[in-house]
């Protein structure tokens, strides 16, 4: 045993449960407060650490600097008028807000959408997918030095938005899915344009995956970091890339396979290592699965036909008492809706689970301690983190 | 799953299934049976994922609707159990012993919906809003828009319209 590691083993003294005993009055530690604006693109939200000289020795998490009740504003309104507020939900990734508000109202109310809109719509999530990864790597180098990386993400990730634009006529709100299917399908010459954005990705992430990916810095200080113990899995409520990096194959598109994903070729994606490096190779891997699932989903989908079903008013819809959950496989992990309605024209309740909500305070309150406070904005990127969810 | 409730039949006391569709099914447990058919769903029967938990306030029947969403994963089915809280005497016996992420939902219930859970870690400590004093907002009863006519500063020139009524006088002006 080392000088330094005695030392260490004394203080300070540990909690029945693990957890440190934090006495501020002996001027041994202090707090910092990280956040809420910080180098990481997670959003506001600041995380109150305690700090014994760089080490960090207790983390709490505070949210509330976006909360703007989403739920109760939609218990107001009819269900239609819910959608401008549900894709503000998350923001870098809204089509899965639109997602399971529409296919909860579908199912609700018991109505069938033609196969072109399901099409339709699993080209947009994966779309979707697609872009909010490519935002989060530059969070991810970012927060750990490599700026450049930032930009070149943003760079392929704008010509994703351009497609959107192309389909919706939005860049980062579309609302394309409505309570009974789409409202277009894709524009003439829409597959050309796409293939072009996809080589282009590719060839960028090759840059990035060698810059990153190879980089010794990145390395040194990604691997081992935030370790998640898959016994962590079920207790914290981890899911998405985070589960899948501790070698639990979680994946709502294969565990209960929505809209066309049953018709796609694809492999759930594992890691084993379960550290900040780990998950940054999956969210890796995710960005090449979802250019190949954009491929497959342009091949088989139907470039005509009937997209909206008939649906009654939307002004004087009134949907039957029910309740249920909807869920997708969003970039960060389970993303679902879980609505209630009392047979009026507006929603009971409509519960939003976001996969951050487990991750962001519960499991990062966990892992922060003992790491660097250098290494906490890099940590927080690697578990992929909005806070709007959380706050809703 | 029809056997998984008969079993759940035998030793609780449940009504009201609701087989919502072909991978998840509600039900309503007695309060008191609750934490001890959780933890039951959990430790034997593999329900090990606590997908939600979240409360719906029936104001005009007088409880809170509390709904525990289990995920079990190795039959990729859910089971909602939703359990009925008096809305005047608000509190539920915690399961943050059984998932450590049921602790932050409980706080936000305490902070949103005023329902107690006792013993709960960091219960008390305000989660959203710090320093809020009203009745907790997201109760029926709490009016959002007479709460912010009375705390923001109404700005002149803006006029909302209730779209059932503006479509009405756009498309048929004559009546």
């Amino acid at each position: 045993m080392t000088e330094v590691s005695k030392y260490r083993d004394k203080f300070p003294q540990k909690n029945p449960d693990g957890t440190n005993i934090i006495d501020l009055e002996s001027h041994k530690f202090i707090k910092v407060w990280h956040g809420p604006n910080h180098p990481g693109i997670t959003g506001n939200m600041s995380l109150e650490l305690t700090l014994q000289g760089d080490e960090v020795m207790e983390c709490k998490t505070h949210v509330g600097y976006l909360h703007r009740g989403f739920e109760k504003l939609m218990e107001r309104r009819r269900f239609i008028q819910c959608f401008p507020i549900c894709v503000r939900v998350t923001v870098p990734e809204p089509d899965f807000n639109e997602y399971c508000l529409s296919t909860t109202i579908e199912e609700l109310s018991g109505i069938e959408i033609p196969d072109a809109a399901v099409w339709m719509r699993t080209l947009l999530l994966e779309m979707s997918r697609l872009q909010s990864f490519l935002m989060w790597i530059g969070g991810q180098a970012g927060s750990f030095g490599l700026g450049i990386i930032g930009q070149w993400g943003n760079y392929v990730r704008d010509l994703v938005l351009d497609r959107f634009e192309e389909i919706t006529g939005g860049r980062i709100y579309h609302m394309h899915m409505t309570p009974g299917g789409v409202r277009g399908l894709t524009p003439d010459g829409f597959e050309k344009r796409m293939e072009e954005t996809l080589v282009e990705i590719e060839k960028v992430m090759k840059d990035i995956e060698t810059t990153m990916f190879n980089n010794a810095i990145f390395k040194k200080r990604s691997v081992g970091l935030g370790y998640i113990d898959p016994s962590m899995v079920f207790e914290y409520g981890v899911t998405g890339p985070n589960a899948r990096a501790a070698g639990i194959p979680k994946d709502v598109r294969k565990d209960n396979p929505y809209l066309k994903y049953d018709e796609l070729d694809f492999d759930v994606i594992v890691g084993k290592d379960s550290d900040a490096f780990t998950r940054a190779d999956i969210r890796r891997k995710e960005i090449h699965l979802s250019i190949d699932l954009i491929r497959q989903i342009m091949n088989k989908m139907p470039k005509s036909g009937d997209y909206m079903a008939k649906v009654p008013n939307v002004l004087h819809w009134k949907i039957p008492k029910g309740e249920t959950y909807v869920r997708g496989e969003c970039t960060r992990g389970e993303f679902g809706y879980y609505t209630v309605t009392d047979g009026s024209g507006y929603p009971r309740r409509i519960n939003v689970r976001g996969p951050s909500y487990t991750h962001a305070v519960a499991l990062m309150e966990k892992l922060a301690i003992d790491a660097n406070i250098a290494d906490t904005a890099g940590l927080m990127v690697s578990l992929h983190t909005y806070p709007p969810e959380i706050e809703r | 799953m029809q056997k998984l409730i008969e079993r759940l039949k035998e030793q609780f006391k449940i009504s009201e299934v609701v087989f919502q569709k072909e991978d998840q099914t509600y039900l309503t447990v007695e309060k008191k049976d609750a934490v001890s058919m959780i933890t039951y769903l959990r430790d034997f029967e593999g329900y090990t994922h606590l997908v939600l938990l979240t409360a719906v306030d029936w104001i005009e029947d007088g409880y809170f609707q509390l709904t525990y969403l289990l995920n079990n994963y190795e039959k990729k089915i859910d089971l909602g159990v939703r359990v009925k809280v008096d809305r005047e005497k608000a509190e539920m016996v915690s399961i943050h012993h059984l998932w450590k992420t049921a602790a932050t939902y409980q706080r936000e219930l305490k902070e949103m919906f005023g329902i107690d859970f006792p013993n709960s870690p960091r219960i008390n400590e305000s989660f959203i809003l710090e320093g809020w004093d009203d009745i907790p907002p997201y109760r029926r009863d709490f009016d959002t828009k007479k709460y912010s006519e009375e705390t923001y500063f109404p700005r002149p020139g803006r006029e909302t319209h209730d779209p059932a009524e503006y479509m009405k006088k756009k498309l048929y002006p004559e009546n």
